[in-house]
């Protein structure tokens, strides 16, 4: 089928599902939640909180598996050089989600490997300059932004500590119906959202990591394989001292 | 002293009509770079991922800041009573409005998503420091407005003083506001700092009266009108106190920083290791923009010239945009701090792979924006003093100065 098509029937989905969640929203409360995600007719609750640990030390050198995952789930990858800009400037203007970092230790020379991306902080600074609250934090803790509402000012881009957020710098002619993008607008890495709203557990860049690099789940639920990992394993959060509580965790830096 | 007379600007009219002309081209030479920036997106101008914030700011974050700065004037005659500055005062006043309405307008018309500013005006989230802004400037265009119609209309005189009060203080947290654009970006070394804000205050008189100064004396030169020394002397002296002040505060801000070992690396950038960063830094800023006008200022025979006043506002005015890009573009160009004790020595996304800073080259079309706004500037304060009575007919040391006596 092509892209087109399925647009108009997922769009409808999409609305109807809106819709719906607004008509129970009173009653939302009396929903049990398990620790999965909740369908896309509920509206998302607080009592799960999205997160993710990612293992340095197994992350290996080179791989780039989590990014071209991401680029093709999220439709990164069809946003398309426009004509006549330079390759090398374009490189620095094209949008990222998730990125290969290298670091070497100053000291002793070791070197690890991470992905880094969104890490969804729980005292999002981008959450508080955004003037026209495009940039929001949703109850599960995953911060995007509403490409509806954003003015494209780039306060947000700013204020990240992380520099985690693209711009989007010119048209883009195909996008994927569930992640909608347009020029002249900011956007980040949502924990692959519409997999999650569709109940599904899992992000895209944790699925294609070969190396059990990244663990992803609800930080609420105790039993969760991230929890569970987080309570084994030393982690850290990277620029503790700006105290964001980030929804993303990192061992073996 | 004489009462003081106002009068519409009477140069002749294909002089008047001309300038409009020229100033009208260039902004709509700007508005056709818009359009194309637009059209095309963000990709044909020299801003990245990296660097978000590019020349277009430059220039409107100087406008606005110059805009409360050039309220001074008029302040200095109402809210501290200083009668020799009352007849300034109106011309200040509209300048006010002017440059505020010319930074604006570039900001605005740099936004990804212009068209959306009704969303901006309807959407706010009142966290957010720079949403607080669009209610500062649209109230400080407000008050000064109330403002000069008080100073123009006779029948308000009463009123007249705590409306000039209120526009002061006003203009003071609006300063402070849009300092603190920057002061609330914790994250970037470059503009965690606490003296930021009044630092803008600082800057905002300088660059506000230099520009000032540069509008009246042209005004009044092209018209035949007088301005004597008694008053050339006093904006010359407050020109002075003001870079002086500017150059205290950047030498206190660099202090600091180097104090706390966090920042050494970006002091470092700054100060030594930033190529362009370095020189705009040393020869703009500190050079040109405080110790030029500053030497020029308090030369014993140059600083009480016509040539001099000028060349001393011209240099602040230089040296402002040199601030402006050492402080928007340089903090965006030293890398964030996220891994202390390693370095980053491959990155997917430019993450100043080995401490390289960001790159960034503005295109022609970003200045055609930001020199669009200037003489949007020009246009409304040309238009304004033709219009209406903003300046006064003479401002010889007979009708100025309150101490003359006829020799
Ligand atoms: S990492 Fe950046 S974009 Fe993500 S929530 Fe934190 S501040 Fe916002
Ligand atoms: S670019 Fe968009 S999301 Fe970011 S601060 Fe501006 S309006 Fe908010």
């Amino acid at each position: 089928m092509s892209r087109e098509k399925q647009q108009g029937r997922r769009e409808f989905l999409k609305t109807s599902a809106a819709a719906a969640a607004v008509t129970i929203a009173p009653g939302v409360m009396l929903h049990t939640l398990s620790a999965d995600a909740a369908p896309r007719t509920e509206p998302v609750t607080d009592k799960v909180r999205w997160g993710m640990l990612i293992d340095a030390n197994k992350c290996a050198d080179g791989c780039t598996e989590c990014v071209a995952a991401c680029d093709k789930e999220n439709g990164l990858d069809l946003v398309d050089m426009p004509e006549g800009a330079d390759p090398s400037l374009w490189e620095r203007q094209r949008p990222r989600w998730i990125r290969q970092v290298k670091l070497k230790d100053n000291l002793s020379g070791r070197i690890t490997n991470l992905p880094m991306m969104c890490q969804h902080c729980e005292e999002p600074p981008c959450v508080d300059v955004c003037p026209t609250g495009a940039s929001f934090r949703r109850a599960d803790g995953i911060v995007m932004v509403d490409r509806h509402i954003c003015i494209g000012c780039r306060y947000c881009m700013m204020a990240c500590p992380y520099k985690a957020r693209s711009f989007i710098h010119a048209e883009v002619a195909e996008k994927l119906t569930h992640t909608p993008r347009g020029k002249g607008c900011v956007e980040s890495c949502n924990f692959c959202v519409q997999r999650l709203d569709n109940g599904e557990s899992t992000t895209a860049c944790q699925e294609a990591c070969k190396h059990q690099a990244i663990v992803f789940g609800d930080l609420n639920d105790p039993d969760s394989a991230v929890s569970q990992a987080l309570k084994k394993y030393p982690s850290v959060q990277i620029r503790a001292d700006l105290k964001l509580n980030t929804g993303v965790r990192y061992s073996n830096i | 002293m004489k009462k003081t007379h106002f009068s519409e600007w009477g140069i002749e009219s294909p002089r008047y009509w001309g300038m409009l002309a020229v100033l009208g081209a260039i902004v709509a030479i700007a508005g056709g770079a818009v359009f194309y920036m637009e059209h095309n997106g963000h990709w044909v101008t020299g801003m990245t991922n990296q660097v978000v914030w590019g020349i277009p700011h430059v220039f409107a974050i100087f406008l606005i800041v110059a805009a409360s700065g050039a309220l001074n004037v008029a302040s200095i005659g109402t809210a501290f009573d200083k009668k020799i500055y009352k007849p300034l005062g109106r011309l200040s006043a509209l300048l006010a409005i002017t440059l505020l309405a010319g930074g604006l307008a570039v900001l605005v018309l740099d936004l990804g998503q212009p068209g959306r500013l009704l969303i901006a005006m309807t959407h706010y989230n009142f966290k957010s420091i720079f949403a607080w802004n669009i209610y500062l400037y649209m109230g400080f265009m407000g008050i000064v407005a109330v403002y000069i119609w008080f100073m123009m209309d006779h029948r308000m005189k009463p009123y007249y003083k705590p409306v000039g009060v209120l526009a002061f203080l006003w203009r003071l947290i609006l300063t402070t506001g849009t300092g603190s654009i920057f002061a609330f970006i914790v994250a970037r070394q470059g503009y965690d700092a606490a003296i930021l804000a009044p630092m803008f205050v600082i800057m905002s008189f300088a660059y506000g009266l230099a520009v000032y100064i540069l509008v009246l004396m042209f005004a009044f030169k092209v018209d035949g009108r007088d301005i004597g020394y008694a008053i050339q002397r006093r904006l010359k002296n407050l020109l002075g106190v003001f870079a002086a002040a500017v150059f205290y505060f950047t030498l206190v801000y660099h202090l600091t920083n180097l104090y706390g070992t966090e920042n050494h690396a970006y002091e470092a950038f700054i100060l030594r290791d930033g190529g362009i960063y370095t020189l705009l830094f040393w020869a703009g800023w500190v050079f040109v923009g405080c110790l030029l006008p500053i030497g020029i200022v308090y030369h014993p025979s140059l600083g009480k010239t016509r040539g001099g006043l000028i060349a001393a506002a011209t240099a602040v005015i230089l040296g402002g945009f040199a601030t402006m890009y050492v402080i928007v573009i340089g903090g965006q160009a030293f890398p964030m701090a996220m891994f202390p004790g390693k370095t980053i020595v491959a990155s997917g996304f430019f993450d100043g792979v080995n401490g390289q800073p960001m790159l960034y080259s503005p295109t022609l079309a970003e200045f055609l924006l930001g020199i669009g706004g200037v003489a949007l500037v020009l246009l409304l304060t040309f238009i304004g003093i033709r219009m209406l009575r903003f300046l006064p007919n003479s401002l010889s040391d007979e009708v100025a100065d309150p101490h003359y006596t006829k020799s």
